[in-house]
């Protein structure tokens, strides 16, 4: 296309008059807008319990999907638990920040195994896992396990293994797991309940 | 449309009328009580995970404040300051720093992209950044210094107060996470009535000047403080004593602007004019001869 110098001044100035009262405000949009959607709107809701300190705060899960036997689940959101009393809705930075927890890339996912004086983790079925920590249990226990004391009395004790439990269990899970530790002998026990 | 609670107030850069034959809706308010801040920054996590946002890990800059200034990827970050009163004391002052959500905003008032601030009924200030241009002019605005430029997308962040929360009847992510109850959220009447109780509390704790930081200059705030030096609001990290918008806003948005559309609107009418009685130029034969000669 030819276009003359008077045509280029022309177009020229068009254009800027034009931009000029668009930028001005003589194109007025109607005056709506809205909020971002809200996220939950159709979100699964779960009750956990945050897995870090003994404070144990209520936590609820939003995840993704209603489901259905072809949607697949993903949690996209985590909150504190109004109606929990510990913590009535609140949490710690440590609890607010639970998602990238979930979703963590270097988050422990399966048993690991690593050999004394090895460098690397191999991987372990649960079933393996299970077996192994069972095997050593028993052999540790019936080497050490310390029936009578010297003067004789009956101690029933066996210190050479220690039992970690976790801080979020329920008040039944608590129950039977001090009930299994202590009968098994073991006297260092540790569920974190200390607040 | 959002609920009729979000109904538009105020638009940046948009003359038609907003609607508002609904009529006052409660206005709502973030009241950030200092002096029961521990500085977790549970309200940081909780942002981050209610807005989907994550800033990049960065470096120490000598202070608690982590990371140590706002950004298009933080939307509020706690201010720590080592204040020294008479008496050889030592008072470690923390404040969250964030959008203030003023009543008579500066942002949008500046603000040239029809849109891109909106204030709704309830008083939340708003960025909507898809009509966002990336020019700064919020930032230039702020007496806060608050909106911040992405390096990603060039477009400008700030917090929402949880707008999408609070249009369907929830408080912010940050209110719901505080666990010393610093912060509480509701109508702009209660939590006046609120912060008017834990100043009370403070002055019989010795905190004489304690007071609510709510200030005239930019018609009020949506986010307010309980300051226990209330007499002095600069101590806590420079929060203004006295803020107001910049008075180039006004100069620039209230005069020149009209001025300048007026005058265009006249070399508008006189050139339709002068067209309308001369008539157009017409080219002469040395012109046409020049354009001969440039077209070979």
């Amino acid at each position: 296309m030819h276009v003359t110098r008077r045509q280029f001044f022309k177009l020229c100035g068009a254009s800027l008059g034009g931009s000029s009262i668009a930028l001005l405000g003589f194109s007025p949009a109607q005056a709506l807008a809205d909020v971002r959607t809200f996220k939950l709107e159709r979100t699964t809701e779960t009750r956990n319990t945050c897995p870090y300190c003994s404070v144990s705060c209520g936590l609820i899960m939003y995840s993704l999907g209603d489901q259905a036997k072809n949607a697949k689940s993903s949690i996209i959101h985590i909150e504190g638990d109004p109606d929990h009393p510990v913590n009535r809705g609140t949490l710690c930075p440590k609890g607010a920040g639970l998602l990238d927890f979930v979703h963590s890339d270097s988050r422990l996912q399966y048993p690991e195994y690593r050999a004394p004086g090895a460098k690397s983790w191999q991987r372990l079925s649960w079933d393996e896992a299970f077996s192994r920590i069972a095997r050593l249990v028993k052999d540790d226990r019936d080497k050490n396990f310390v029936a009578k004391n010297a003067a004789g009395a009956t101690v029933n004790r066996w210190i050479t293994t220690g039992f970690l439990a976790a801080s979020a269990s329920s008040n039944e899970s608590g129950y039977l797991t001090h009930k299994v530790v202590r009968s098994l002998g073991i006297l260092a026990f540790d569920n974190q309940a200390r607040v | 449309m959002a609920s009729q609670s979000l109904d538009i107030a105020r638009r940046s850069a948009t003359t038609t009328q907003p609607p508002n034959v609904r009529g006052d809706v409660p206005k709502v308010a973030k009241l950030i009580d200092i002096s029961k801040c521990i500085g977790c920054k549970a309200c940081q996590a909780a942002c981050m995970e209610w807005n989907d946002y994550r800033d990049k890990v960065g470096t120490c800059n000598g202070t608690y404040n982590n990371p140590p200034d706002l950004d298009a990827d933080q939307w509020t970050v706690m201010r720590f300051t080592e204040y020294e009163p008479e008496g050889g004391k030592l008072e470690w002052l923390i404040r969250k720093d964030g959008c203030m959500h003023c009543a008579d905003p500066g942002c949008l008032k500046a603000c040239p992209a029809p849109g891109a601030i909106v204030q709704y009924g309830n008083g939340i200030v708003d960025f909507h950044e898809e009509h966002c241009i990336g020019c700064g002019y919020c930032i230039t605005g702020c007496p806060f210094d608050i909106p911040r430029l992405s390096k990603k997308d060039g477009k400008a962040y700030k917090c929402t107060l949880c707008s999408d929360r609070v249009a369907v009847g929830l408080e912010p992510a940050c209110i719901k996470s505080c666990p010393t109850g610093a912060l509480v959220f509701g109508t702009k009447d209660d939590m006046i009535h609120h912060a008017e109780g834990r100043i009370a509390d403070l002055n019989s704790r010795g905190f004489a000047q304690a007071a609510l930081y709510d200030p005239k200059g930019v018609g009020g705030t949506h986010v307010m403080y309980v300051l226990p030096h209330g007499d002095k609001p600069e101590i806590y990290d420079r929060l203004p004593k006295d803020p107001g918008i910049s008075p180039w806003v006004s100069v620039w948005k209230g005069v020149t602007k009209p001025i300048l559309g007026l005058g265009l609107g006249v070399i508008a009418l006189g050139g339709f004019i002068h067209y309308v009685t001369k008539g157009p130029n017409e080219a002469d034969d040395e012109d046409a001869k020049e354009d001969k000669h440039e077209r070979r």
